[in-house]
This record gives C-alpha cells, structure tokens and sequence, in this order.
C-alpha cells in the first residue's frame, strides 16, 4: 500500500508547490510603501514648467499616480486603457512622466490623448526613486489621507481595472 | 613567500571591481564605497545581477544615489535602510534573519533534518528485511549430503 501511496504524496506535494511557484511572477516585488504615507513632492507640470503641483494638493480625495514615459512601450499599450478610464470620471488620474524629455512627453499626450488630470514632470526620476518605481509603467492607489493602497506593477487591463483597482477605489471613496 | 602568495591572492578580488567602476566619480574612495555596497543590492529590474555590476537604467540611478548620498555623509547603513524603505527586502542579497524570511533560512537545515530521517528509516527497514535464513530439517539434511558429496570429490 505504502509503494502506492508515498509516490502520489510526492506527486501532489511537487504539484501544489509547481502550481503557486509558477504562477509567481518574479519581477513583482512587493512594495514596502503600501499603508505607508505616499512621499510628499513638489513637481512642475509637463505642460507648463512654471506651475508646480505638491501631493498635499491632493488630499481629501482618492486618487491614482500613473508613472509613465514616452520611452516605455508597455505604456503605449496602457494608454487606451487610461484614456477609457478617464472617461469614466470614476478616479482623477494623475500622470508622473518618468525620466522623459518635455517635448516627447508632451507629443505622446497631444497624438494618443491626455487621460490625466496633472501631469507631473520627474525628470531625473527622483520622486520615482522616493515612490520605489523600478519599472514603468506603475500605478499606485492613494487615499484621502495621503496614504498608498495599493501599487500595480506593469501596465493597467481592463482585467486588472475591473477585478483589482476600481473596487478598491470605490471602498476606499466610502470612507 | 607563502606568505606573499596569500596576499597577492587575497588581491585576486580587485581585479573584478576593475572592470565594475563605469560611471567615473571625483572621488575614488566614494566610488570604492559605494561598488562595494552596490555589490549587495539586487537590481530589480535584472533581478540576477547586483547593482554594481548591472548597467540597467535603474542600477545606474540607484548607485548615483548611493554617490550622492555618501557625499552628503550618510553611512553605509543609512543608505541600505533608505533602499529597504522603498523597495523592500528584495533588494538586499543577503536578506537579514526575521520572521518574514525565517522559512528561507530554515529550509535548507529541514530538508536536511527530513532526508537524513528518510535515510535513517530505509536503513532500519533494509536491516529487518535481511533475516536469517530458517532450514527445515529436510533442508539441512539436503544442504549437508551436497557439502559432502562436494569434498569427497
């Protein structure tokens, strides 16, 4: 009996722990700033280098920082999704353009659509270190207090929107 | 001279660091400083390599900071918790003993403590499994005409 049993139990412990390690995707760290107050910045605008823009700004209402770049191609993908999003009028977008030049940050917003409330202008990716970006594009989910809820590594789906952000947003607007 | 051998090998590890230091800074003993962290930090974008080796957009920024920082006086610690902060334990490739990542250090003593249990039970098994042969007298008496038989001849 032992003969039969033993092999099947290796089995199906090696196939629990193929099944979660599979479907782990290493290059999702997880970040150390979700529930922890979102870093404060003060940040010109892309469209307009003399008005600047601080998180504080934002306070008293939920909201989503979208780090993106003119350079990453996951973000050309993304942008539709942002641009239905925005028409929704569920959740300010707020866009951080991410170790960009100005003027092809702007060409992006002017040919594909400008789905973001503000675009903040991080050209030396400081306040994209501070948020620990490590890969654009990245969305995070902010609260009334300021504080992170969440943070999406890679581009936003209308999946991902659906099943993981929006309901998020919606309990977190109740609050 | 045995000696001199051991150090002139203890020396073999520089010459890897020759080859690290791309982004020239003014101050060499910061850019000692700083690889030699870097050396410790996983870069996250290319998550095999450490961050003075790797040449990705983010290692890049990451040692410009460690640079910065270090110039502006902050120890080497300070910098590590300040990555740890934003990116998380992941970042460190020697990742500290605590709770979150006890299993990761245990693992390797229980598979040990369970294949050494494993063999220690197949070997009390095998060791019952030999047993003494029994003979019936019919046997013995067959086993001894055949042992005679065989030194008459």
């Amino acid at each position: 009996m032992m003969r039969f049993i033993l092999p099947l139990v290796i089995f199906l412990v090696l196939s629990v722990f193929l099944y979660v390690g599979l479907s782990l995707d290493p290059r999702e760290v997880p970040s150390p700033l979700i529930d922890k107050p979102a870093p404060t910045f003060t940040l010109p605008l892309l469209q307009d280098a003399s008005k600047q823009v601080s998180a504080v700004d934002m306070r008293g209402q939920v909201w989503l920082l979208n780090v993106w770049a003119s350079w990453c191609t996951a973000c050309k993908d993304e942008h539709p999704v942002l641009m239905d999003l925005a028409g929704q009028n569920i959740v300010p977008i707020l866009g951080l353009n991410y170790k960009d030049k100005r003027e092809d940050g702007l060409a992006v917003l002017s040919k594909a659509g400008n789905p973001y409330q503000l675009t903040l202008f991080d050209v030396d990716g400081k306040i994209g270190f501070d948020y620990g970006v490590y890969g654009v594009p990245e969305t995070y989910v902010i609260d009334k207090q300021g504080i992170i809820r969440d943070k999406l590594i890679g581009a936003a789906t209308p999946k991902n929107l659906r099943e993981r952000i929006l309901p998020l947003v919606e309990e977190l607007k109740k609050k | 001279m045995k000696r001199l051998l051991l150090a002139s090998l203890l020396l073999f590890p520089l010459f890897s660091l020759a080859d690290e230091a791309r982004d020239l800074a003014d101050n060499p003993a910061i850019e000692r400083r700083m690889i030699n962290l870097a050396e410790k930090v996983r870069c996250l974008v290319c998550q095999s390599e450490n961050v003075a080796s790797s040449r990705s957009d983010w290692s890049n920024d990451v040692r410009q900071i460690m640079r910065e920082k270090m110039i502006a006086g902050a120890t080497d610690q300070e910098i590590m918790d300040l990555l740890v902060e934003r990116f998380g334990k992941s970042v460190l490739f020697d990742p500290p003993v605590d709770r979150e990542t006890m299993p990761l250090w245990m693992a390797p003593f229980i598979l040990l403590l369970l294949g050494i249990g494993i063999l220690g039970y197949q070997l009390r098994k095998r060791r019952s499994a030999v047993v003494a042969p029994t003979l019936s007298a019919e046997d013995e008496q067959k086993a001894a005409t055949l042992l005679e038989d065989e030194s008459k001849s």
